[in-house]
């Protein structure tokens, strides 16, 4: 009987190659960061994971500017996501922004600041509660997280602050894209003197209402924020944003196309 | 894999540059008396060892007047044994620093006991960012860089004509490559030192750049070469002209840069599509074209970006 229940054990075993080799997959990180294990623990927690190339996560390999590193996020391919995190393993502050895509789809792009050298991930959780990870390194000379924002010693961008420019495509292959930029210096926090002091929440809907997608942004955000959403050709009739800041200012602004 | 590529840099940066970080400095004679010292037209890395800009320097009859010192103190120290060979006895009378990228002004240590001079924001930039210039040098360049310090230029030159140790120099005072770029043209021999308001056969660096302004710039370096004494054009990187044409090459590059930028932001294009695309074929082969782009659309596409979006209606 022994013996029949350790052959059991071998034979079930062996059937399981597949999906051993699956659930390996799930957890070694193809961007061999030393600190995925504390990625993964502090954003996804017990959840369960699996690194997918349907969550595309474009970088350059090698930016130029590490306080303007451009970084789109597009996880369409996965449909309909409840949430996508973004974060850099090496950054002081790791969390770059948080998006909720409700009626918009899951693709946004903005820029950055990078410390260093670091993977930079995306994390987009299913209906299923399943994380779906993908991520990009990105090689800088650094210090974007510690160096004065361009307009800082100015005392341009108080007067500019929370300033809106941005548009909407209504035709050509970007029909229904939105691009929009707001004027705030997204202090750091990190350089002695200046608080933190950036951008936190800011909410698009469309012109009928309908809430489109909320954006979570943290320190890490560049200066003067460009955001991108795709809408499609069915969403170009115009879109609101909203948001605030860590110190209470608030914009509203209507993108016409 | 990221450790093998790490074993692989480590054995290129071993064995990669001469043991004795010898540039190989041979000064070409530009005309009687005008030589300059041509690097490659490629990128800084360690082999190269930042040997990627052009000097010079024109031997007066009272002297010599050194143009840029180069990208380190080695660069610098060659530079000088090499000028001391031909203008032989002769002292430094001046040097000059053409405007304030580091492969211009890193060798300046060797020039430290003679007259120094650059335009008021070119000094201004060498003593602002010239450390955090040199740091990055180091980072490219490794050993080639020992030693170097940075100095900045003493004295504020003034644009038009000087006499300097006997010979007729026209000090040309632009900008649009940085924020303060000098030319010198050697009324002689009718040679321009251009600077890097010209590239000859590799794709222009951005990093300070306004456009509109290095347009205009241009202009005027080509109603220079209109002259009837105008023999010789030396860029600030690449081969030596005898005519205009590295200035028209860098003109088509510098209008398709802008004309791309603010096609891009128009037709909505995010900062990682505008990186995607590809370079046109007039551009395909030009060295360096592919990296300077991509640096390119950092420097200048937020600004072009900016000009397209407009204000949204505030309510």
């Amino acid at each position: 009987m022994k013996y029949a229940l350790a052959a059991l054990i071998v034979a079930v075993v062996a059937c399981l190659p597949y999906q051993s080799n699956a659930a390996q997959q799930a957890v070694v990180d193809p961007l061999v960061s030393p600190r995925w294990e504390d990625m993964r623990k502090a954003f996804l927690a017990d959840a369960p994971v699996v690194f997918d190339p349907a969550v595309q996560v474009i970088s350059p390999a090698n930016a130029e500017n590490p306080m303007q590193v451009p970084v789109t996020i597009d996880a369409t391919a996965l449909g309909k996501v409840q949430e996508v995190v973004v974060f850099a393993d090496f950054n002081p502050i790791v969390q770059v922004l948080r998006f909720f895509p409700d009626r918009a789809p899951a693709f946004l792009g903005f820029r950055i600041k990078l410390q260093q050298s670091s993977p930079v991930r995306a994390a987009v959780r299913t209906a299923d509660g399943v994380w779906h990870v993908g991520g990009t390194w990105v090689n800088t000379v650094g210090g974007g997280c510690t160096a004065p924002s361009a307009t800082g010693g100015s005392k341009e961008w108080q007067k500019r602050l929370n300033e809106v420019s941005g548009r909407q495509w209504s035709e050509g292959p970007n029909a229904g894209r939105v691009r929009l930029r707001i004027v705030h210096p997204m202090d750091t926090g990190l350089i002695a003197g200046t608080p933190a002091f950036f951008l936190e929440d800011i909410d698009f809907s469309d012109a009928a209402g309908r809430h489109l997608m909320r954006v979570q942004t943290y320190e890490p955000v560049a200066e003067n924020p460009v955001f991108t959403l795709n809408l499609g050709p069915g969403g170009s009739e115009g879109v609101e944003a909203s948001g605030r800041d860590n110190n209470g200012n608030t914009f509203r602004a209507r993108i016409a196309p | 894999m990221k450790r093998l590529l790490f074993v692989a840099l480590l054995a290129f940066s071993v064995a990669a540059p001469a043991a004795d970080f010898d540039y190989g400095l041979v000064a070409r004679k530009v005309a009687k008396d005008v030589y300059a010292f041509v690097g490659r037209t490629e990128d800084f890395t360690m082999a190269n060892g930042g040997n990627i800009v052009n000097s010079g320097f024109i031997v007066a009859p009272k002297g010599v007047v050194v143009i840029d010192t180069g990208s380190s103190l080695r660069y610098g120290q060659q530079m000088r044994s090499a000028i001391a060979a031909i203008a032989v006895g002769k002292p430094i009378v001046l040097t000059i620093n053409t405007h304030h990228h580091p492969d211009h002004f890193l060798g300046n240590q060797a020039f430290a006991d003679a007259p120094f001079g650059a335009l008021p924001e070119t000094r201004q930039g060498i003593a602002a960012d010239g450390n955090a210039f040199a740091e990055n040098l180091f980072r490219l360049t490794g050993d080639w860089m020992k030693g170097t310090e940075v100095v900045a230029p003493t004295q504020s030159l003034i644009a038009g004509t000087i006499e300097i140790a006997g010979r007729k120099l026209r000090l040309i005072a632009l900008g649009g490559h940085t924020g303060a770029d000098l030319a010198v043209y050697d009324e002689t021999t009718g040679s321009l030192f251009a600077g890097d308001l010209v590239f000859n056969g590799r794709a222009p660096t951005t990093p300070h750049a306004d456009v509109a302004t290095w347009l205009a710039a241009l202009e005027k370096l080509e109603a220079v070469t209109r002259e009837t004494g105008f023999a010789t054009l030396v860029p600030g990187h690449g081969e030596i002209s005898h005519d205009a044409a590295p200035i028209r090459q860098t003109r088509a590059w510098l209008m398709w840069l802008q004309n791309s930028m603010r096609e891009s932001a128009r037709a909505g294009l995010d900062m990682n599509e505008v990186l995607a695309r590809p370079l046109p074929p007039e551009f395909a082969d030009l060295p360096v074209a592919a990296s300077e782009y991509r640096r390119s659309v950092g420097h200048l596409f937020p600004a072009a970006e900016q000009e397209a979006l407009g204000n949204a209606t505030l309510h």
